[in-house]
C-alpha cells in the first residue's frame, strides 16, 4: 500500500461581510477512504465539481484537510506543516491540466524543469543542465530546446515539459489532474503512451483523475467514481464496466458514445434529471438520491456505506442501498420516494430506448 | 541585443509558407530561432518612431546634465558667476538671448543656459531615485499582501488607502519646515507618496498570478514563499513595473518642481528648474527666456518620459503585437 486515504473532508468556508462571517461550507470531499496500491494507476472519475480535483490537491497536501488522514509511504502526512512536508514531496509530484498555465510564461524551460533540482538542492549548473536534458530526452523533446519558452512549444510539448518536471525527483507516486483534457484527441494518446511507458520504466504509481471515462479505462488498473465530494463505487476496470453496481455509475457509463451507431441504437441510456445539487448544501441520505432513479424513502435517510455487495468481487465496493442488478433496466424504473414534485420532475424525463442493456467488454 | 535572427527567420519563414516542397519547409522550420518575451517587445519598441524620439530627448537631456560643467567651461560662465555688467542693463533688468548668453540671464545676471543644464541634474536624479525607490517599496508591499492575502492584504491596502488620501503638499509643507528642505528629504518625499500607487497595481497583478496553475506546481515541488514569490511571480511582474517606472520619473520630476517652486525643495543657489521658475515669475513681463527655457526643458522632458513610458507599455502588451509588424 503506498497510500491510504482515510475519512478524508475538505470543506471550503464561505464568509462574507466586514468581519468575514463563516456563513456556509462547501462540502467539496466529504469523507473520501481510498487505498492506492504501489504500482497501479488509479483512476477517479466524476462530473465537473464533484472534489476530484480536491481530493488530489488533500492528498498532494497543497490544501490542508478539514478532517481525516493520509499516509504516503508509512508517513503520515495530513498534519505535516510545509517545512516538515517538504522532503517527503519528493515523492509526491503533480501532473497538471492546462499545459499553458502550469508553465510559468517567463520563464525558459531549462529553468523550469530545473526547478525541482534547484528547490531541493540536487544539482547546479551543468550538472543541472545535464539532468534537465536527460529528462527532456526522457519524455520525448528535443533537449536542444533548453532555453525556449514555453509559448514556444505545441499543447502536448508543453504537457511533456510538464511531465518532466514531474519526474524530475524520481517520485514514487504522481497525480494527474486531467492531464490530457486540454489536448487533441491525437495528441492523448501520445502523452497517455508516454505515461504508461514511464510507469514500466520506473515503477510508478499513477493517481489519474479525469472526465473522460474511456481515457480513464485505457489506462486504469482500478478506478474510483466520485459524486458530490464522495466515493460511490470503487472497483476494477473490468469489474466496473462488466457490473457496474451504483445507479450513478451506470448512468455515467451509458453516457459513454459508442462509436458503432447500432450498437449506438441498442443500447440502454440512463438519462438523470436535473442538475448535481449544491456542495454548499448536499442533499440528505445518499447524495444521489434526488437524481436517482431507483431511489426509496431509505435513501433520503440513511447515507449508504461502501462496502462489497451481494456477488461481487473483494475489490468492489459501492455506496448503495439498492444495487443495481445485472441486466435489470433502469431506465424503466420508478424512484419510490413519496414526493408530488419529485414524480413530476420523472415525467418530464424523456422516454429512453428500450433493449437490452449490454455492458460493453473491455477492449 | 540584435533583432537579426528574427528578419532572418522571417524571410525563410516566407519561403516556407510558399513552399510546397516538404524537405525545405522542414529546413526553413529549422532556421526560425525562438525569441524571448522582451527580445519580441525590443523589436517593437525599436520600430516605434514614437519611442525613439522620445529616447533621443532624454540621452540629450542626460547628457547635458552630465556634461553641465562642459558646458559651463565652453560657454565662459561659471554656475554661480553673476556678471552685473553684460547680463544687466542699465536699469538692472536680465538681458535676453544674445550670443554671449544664448538663453539669456537671471536677475541676478547668471547664465540661464547653465543653470538649465545643472538644473537637468536635479530633475533626473530627483525623478529616477524618487521613482526607483517607490516602485522597490511600492513592489515589494504590493507582492507581499497580493500573495499572502488575508489579514496581512488586509493591513498593507488600508496603510495604502491612507496614504493615497493624504493631502500631500501640505505634508510636504510640514515635514520640510521641520527637517529642513533639501535634496534627500524631496526625493523622499516623492518616494513616499507614489509607492502606494504602485503597490496598489503590484497587489492585484499578484492576486490573480498566486492564482496560476504554475504557483501551484511550484508549490507542488516544495518551493518556499520567498522562492515562488521572486521568482515565479516576480518575471511576470517586470512588465508592469517597468512601464510604471518610466512613467513616475515625469511624474516626480513634475513633483520635485512643485517642491522647489514653493521653496520647499532644493534649496538655492542650487539651481532647480523648479526655484528657477519660482525666479522668473517676478520677471516674466520682461524676460520671457527666463521663464520659457527652464519651463519648457520641464515640459519637453516630461513629455519624452511619458511618450517613452506609453511606448513601453505598447511595446510589453502582446495585445498590440498585431499592430507591428514585428
Amino acid at each position: 500500500m503506498l497510500v491510504r486515504v482515510e475519512g478524508v473532508v475538505k470543506h471550503f468556508l464561505i464568509r462574507s461581510g466586514l468581519l468575514r462571517r463563516v456563513i456556509g461550507r462547501v462540502h467539496a470531499v466529504d469523507g473520501v477512504s481510498l487505498d492506492i496500491r504501489r504500482g497501479e494507476t488509479l483512476g477517479i472519475v466524476g462530473e465537473t465539481g464533484c472534489g476530484k480535483s480536491t481530493l488530489a490537491r488533500c492528498i498532494a497536501r497543497l490544501l490542508d484537510l478539514t478532517a481525516g488522514t493520509i499516509v504516503f509511504d508509512g508517513h503520515e502526512i495530513s498534519r505535516l506543516s510545509r517545512r516538515r512536508m517538504r522532503p517527503l514531496r519528493k515523492g509526491i509530484q503533480m501532473i497538471f491540466q492546462d499545459p499553458i498555465g502550469s508553465l510559468n510564461p517567463r520563464r525558459r524551460i531549462g529553468s523550469i524543469i530545473g526547478d525541482p533540482f534547484a528547490i531541493h538542492h540536487i544539482s547546479r549548473g551543468e550538472e543541472r543542465k545535464r539532468q534537465v536534458q536527460e529528462l527532456m530526452r526522457l519524455v520525448g523533446l528535443n533537449p536542444e530546446h533548453y532555453n525556449r519558452f514555453p509559448a514556444e512549444f505545441s499543447g502536448g510539448q508543453r504537457q511533456r515539459i510538464g511531465v518532466a518536471r514531474a519526474l524530475a525527483l524520481r517520485p514514487k507516486l504522481i497525480i494527474a489532474d486531467e492531464p490530457v483534457s486540454a489536448l487533441d484527441v491525437s495528441i492523448q494518446a501520445q502523452i497517455l503512451n508516454l505515461l504508461t511507458d514511464l510507469q514500466n520504466e520506473f515503477r510508478l504509481t499513477y493517481i489519474f483523475i479525469a472526465h473522460d471515462l474511456s481515457v480513464v479505462r485505457h489506462v486504469s488498473d482500478r478506478i474510483a467514481v466520485m459524486y458530490l465530494g464522495k466515493i460511490v463505487e470503487v472497483a476494477s476496470v473490468e469489474e466496473l464496466y462488466a457490473r457496474p453496481r451504483h445507479p450513478y455509475t451506470n448512468a455515467l457509463l451509458s453516457a459513454v458514445p459508442v462509436p458503432d451507431p447500432d450498437r449506438a441504437d441498442q443500447r440502454e441510456r440512463v438519462i438523470l434529471v436535473g442538475d448535481v445539487p449544491s456542495p454548499i448544501n448536499p442533499p440528505s441520505g445518499c447524495r444521489f438520491h434526488p437524481r436517482c432513479p431507483k431511489a426509496q424513502n431509505l435513501c433520503t435517510e440513511v447515507d449508504p456505506a461502501l462496502e462489497v455487495k451481494k456477488d461481487d468481487r473483494p475489490g468492489h465496493v459501492a455506496a448503495c442501498h439498492f444495487p443495481v442488478e445485472v441486466g435489470e433496466h433502469l431506465s424503466r424504473a420508478r424512484a419510490g420516494i413519496a414526493q408530488p414534485d419529485r414524480e413530476a420532475a420523472a415525467d418530464l424525463s424523456p422516454e429512453t430506448v428500450e433493449g437490452a442493456f449490454h455492458p460493453k467488454e473491455r477492449a | 541585443m540584435s533583432i537579426n535572427p528574427g528578419v532572418v527567420s522571417q524571410r525563410s519563414a516566407i519561403r516556407a509558407t510558399e513552399a510546397t516542397d516538404l524537405e525545405e519547409l522542414g529546413e526553413a522550420a529549422a532556421e526560425i530561432q525562438g525569441r524571448s518575451p522582451w527580445q519580441l517587445a525590443w523589436a517593437r519598441l525599436r520600430q516605434d518612431r514614437v519611442a525613439i524620439g522620445s529616447s533621443v530627448v532624454i540621452i540629450l537631456i542626460t547628457l547635458a546634465a552630465i556634461l553641465a560643467p562642459l558646458i559651463a567651461r565652453l560657454v565662459g560662465h561659471g554656475l554661480g558667476d553673476q556678471y552685473p555688467y553684460t547680463a544687466l542693463n542699465g536699469y538692472g533688468l536680465p538681458v535676453g538671448p544674445s550670443r554671449t548668453f544664448l538663453f539669456g540671464a537671471d536677475d541676478l545676471g547668471r547664465d540661464v543656459l547653465v543653470r538649465v543644464a545643472y538644473g537637468a541634474r536635479v530633475s533626473l536624479i530627483a525623478g529616477v531615485v524618487a521613482s526607483g525607490l517607490a516602485v522597490i517599496v511600492g513592489g515589494v508591499v504590493g507582492m507581499v499582501a497580493g500573495y499572502f492575502g488575508t489579514v496581512v492584504d488586509t493591513a498593507l491596502s488600508r496603510f495604502m488607502d491612507v496614504i493615497l488620501s493624504f493631502p500631500l503638499l501640505l505634508f510636504a509643507i510640514a515635514l520640510v519646515s521641520i527637517v529642513g528642505p533639501s535634496l534627500g528629504v524631496t526625493i523622499l518625499v516623492i518616494a513616499f507618496f507614489s509607492w502606494a500607487v504602485v503597490g496598489r497595481i503590484i497587489r492585484g497583478q499578484t492576486l490573480s498570478l498566486r492564482e496560476k496553475e504554475f504557483v501551484e506546481a511550484a508549490r507542488s515541488l516544495g518551493a518556499s514563499d520567498l522562492r515562488i514569490m521572486f521568482v515565479d511571480i516576480l518575471p511576470n511582474l517586470v512588465a508592469p513595473l517597468l512601464v510604471y517606472t518610466t512613467l513616475l520619473i515625469p511624474a516626480s520630476i513634475v513633483f520635485e518642481a512643485t517642491l522647489s517652486f514653493l521653496g520647499l525643495g532644493v534649496v538655492p543657489p542650487t539651481p532647480s528648474w523648479g526655484n528657477m521658475l519660482s525666479d522668473a515669475e517676478a520677471y516674466y513681463k520682461v524676460a520671457w527666456w527666463f521663464i520659457i527655457f527652464p519651463g519648457g526643458a520641464l515640459l519637453l522632458t516630461t513629455l519624452a518620459f511619458n511618450l517613452l513610458g506609453d511606448s513601453v507599455r505598447d511595446a510589453l502588451d502582446p495585445r498590440y503585437a498585431r499592430l507591428f509588424k514585428a
